[in-house]
């Protein structure tokens, strides 16, 4: 076991430097003269020359990659090109309310999707099971953007049961007044595709002999799918959920630029409107690093459900 | 003999595949809806319809009207009203067409006119007789011109946005981009997923080892973060260039699947049959294998087509996406959002409306295909 974590974190190695690798070059490279980016428009040769000096990129590409990753490694990105926060400042601070929002969102939506999971595949084929189904198609092919205009006009700005935006200090004012529209826009989003999910890995399990043999012991209907067929399922769940952990950490975009929550998805949006660059590539290094990690404690968590997975 | 009929051959995969699709009434009804969105699309291209979307036809914010003859007909004695009545919900009549306050004089002049037509002076004379001749053809031309726009205003479907542009003609010609961008940015990602994917399961070893890794590093970023990155990057705005952000972001899904498939055929025997006959490695990957996995490759395809649709709307609402003179769906809902406060709801609902079909019929096109394609996974 220790040593498949060691080896894991040491894969891990190349392929953040490809990561690293990949950063420079579309923002040193392929985005053309940092230098120009940043110093605007209306710029003097020399300002560019001092800028270019400043930001390290007179010097060769290897020096200037070199700089990036001691950046990455010392975690300091410096500052922020349009408000001259400090970039580590910016990751700390914006993190909160993107999870504020997040957390809530993703463990509502996980178990709401596992009960309506097991609830029309224990009836599939049904009239209900196929409405369910429908529903759920069409519901994804409306566009986010779509739900989150109308509800915010709708719930918000008409019937005045929410705030149209906003985000205080106070944590629980946070999470109680400011964060449950988009909560609620985000459960009507990510439901249907979870329970699409969901359905499939109930249905693989549903006919499996164990079940009958559970039924021919006399066991409850309840008792079957709740207890047997929910921890032989939950295996393909849990691995699904612990991959959309990641994007916890960049927040849900749309949601909170539209909510005007000061997350870190909001800061993404707003850093590539400025042509932003340090907050930019501080927020996709540290996502890449952090989504190898979860990916490693999803492999994990998969052999602790089943003890049956050999890693290797 | 069994080789008595050289006609009865079996059907193929494809032949068959068309055969299950064709029972399918689900994936015929969104086929259908597929097909003519194309055609919207191809004709919309090609100039034939909304080639003059950007034009000016109504009043600003015109509300949808669906009965055309009706208002216009009354267009000319009381436009507003008309409109009013086909939209309950409008709540600002104030911004509707008004009146012409100078519509009543135009009356009295062109009566007069008319009288004095009637009265049995030619008018060839009156025009070389009277001074203000000019001045009133000029008057008359400006009315007939005034009532045009209000009876055209009247006839929009889905009424009009903010300039008075008919929006069914954008949402038409929004249609045409999103779906444009969605196809061929599926296109490129994958061409290039099936092309790294078989040299990677074709010739393992160390090319499958650099894309393996070129595959990490690709999926080690969230897909919208890598997106918004290469957009930061890329300042210049267009179609092409969300074409290639979308097209080479995205191949890593089609990448992993096709390099399986590789992997699983190289040591079929058909493949060493293609060997032994002296088949080069370009072709045994391409005439030989790729025949062979070319449905896996075709519902990819379809299934990109639907996430990049949706990925194109997102980024061109965000403004990181098509330039602002191309109407796109996401572009059409960016200018919704705030119309929605002002109780404009239809250019919101129209975009919504055609890009909600559009991805139903798709997704349950791609499922019926997948279906058809390999009958063993239902």
């Amino acid at each position: 076991m220790t040593a498949y974590i060691i080896r894991r974190l040491w894969q891990m190695i190349p392929t953040l430097l490809g990561v690293i690798l990949l950063v420079f070059i579309l923002f040193n490279w392929v985005g053309g003269d940092p230098a120009y980016v940043l110093a605007g428009k209306i710029s003097s040769a020399e300002q560019i020359e001092n800028i270019r000096r400043q930001l390290g990129v007179d010097q060769p590409y290897y020096v200037q990659l070199w700089i990036f990753i001691k950046q990455v490694l010392t975690a300091d990105f410096g500052a922020s090109w349009s408000t001259n926060e400090a970039v580590s400042h910016i990751m700390a601070t914006r993190l909160g309310p993107s999870l504020t929002v997040l957390v809530p969102l993703l463990i509502i939506s996980t178990l709401v999707a596992i009960g309506l999971a097991l609830g029309v595949a224990y009836v599939r084929g049904s009239l209900t099971d196929r409405a369910v189904m429908i529903v759920c198609t069409v519901g994804l092919s409306i566009s986010i953007l779509v739900y989150i205009i109308v509800f915010q006009y709708f719930f918000a700005y008409k019937l005045g049961w929410f705030p149209v935006q906003g985000w205080g200090d106070s944590f629980w004012q946070n999470l109680v007044v400011y964060a449950s529209l988009p909560i609620l826009i985000g459960l009507v989003v990510s439901i249907a595709p979870d329970l699409r999910l969901f359905r499939t890995f109930v249905l693989d399990e549903i006919n499996q002999d164990y079940v009958r043999t559970a039924r021919a012991k006399g066991l409850s209907e309840n008792r079957i799918m709740w207890v047997h067929v929910l921890r032989n399922a939950s295996i393909p769940i849990i691995t699904h959920v612990m991959a959309q952990l990641p994007g916890l950490l960049i927040g849900a975009f749309l949601i909170e630029r539209f909510f005007s929550i000061p997350g870190i998805g909001r800061e993404v949006i707003l850093a590539v409107e400025r042509s932003d660059f340090p907050v930019i590539k501080a927020i996709t290094v540290y996502v890449a690093v952090a989504t190898m990690i979860f990916t490693l404690l999803a492999d994990l968590m998969y052999k602790a459900v089943d003890p049956r997975v050999q890693l290797k | 003999m069994p080789y008595d009929k050289p006609h009865a051959v079996s059907p193929g995969l494809w032949a068959l595949a068309w055969r299950r699709l064709r029972a399918d009434k689900v994936a015929m009804v969104s086929l259908t809806i597929v097909a003519a969105f194309l055609l919207l699309m191809v004709l919309s291209g090609t100039g034939l319809i909304a080639k003059n979307w950007s034009k000016e036809v109504g009043v600003n914010y015109a509300p949808p009207s669906f009965v055309g003859a009706d208002a216009e007909t009354a267009g000319n004695a009381a436009g507003p009203t008309a409109s009013s009545a086909g939209s309950p919900e409008s709540e600002a009549p104030t911004e509707l067409p008004v009146v012409d306050p100078l519509a009543d004089a135009l009356a009295a002049i062109r009566g007069e006119t008319q009288k004095s037509e009637a009265s049995g002076v030619p008018g060839a004379d009156s025009a070389s007789v009277d001074p203000l001749a000019d001045v009133m053809a000029d008057i008359r031309a400006k009315g007939s011109k005034a009532e045009a726009v209000e009876a055209r205003a009247a006839t929009l479907p889905f009424g009009g946005d903010k300039w008075g542009r008919d929006v069914l003609k954008k949402v038409i010609k929004g249609s045409e981009t999103s779906i444009f961008v969605g196809l061929a940015a599926a296109v490129v990602a994958t061409f290039l997923g099936t092309l790294f994917g078989a040299i990677a399961g074709y010739y393992g070893r160390w090319l499958d080892d650099i894309f393996n890794w070129f595959y990490s590093v690709f999926t080690a970023i969230p897909y919208l973060l890598l997106i918004l990155a290469v957009a930061a990057v890329l300042q210049q705005k267009g179609m092409f260039t969300i074409i290639l952000i979308l097209g080479l972001t995205g191949w890593t899904g089609c990448f992993r699947l096709i390099r399986g498939e590789y992997l699983k055929h190289k040591g079929r025997e058909y493949v060493q049959a293609a060997d032994a006959i002296g088949a080069s490695n370009a072709r045994r990957m391409f005439v030989h294998i790729f025949p062979n996995i070319s449905h896996v490759v075709l519902v990819q395809l379809s299934i990109l087509v639907v996430a990049f649709i949706k990925s194109e709307v997102i980024l061109s609402f965000l403004g990181f996406g098509v330039p602002v003179d191309v109407v796109s769906w996401g572009s059409m809902l960016n200018e919704a959002q705030n119309e929605l406060i002002l109780g404009k709801w239809w250019q919101l609902a129209a975009a919504g409306t055609a890009m909600a079909l559009l991805v139903t019929a798709f997704s349950l096109f791609t499922d019926a295909l997948r279906d058809a394609l390999d009958p063993k996974l239902k």
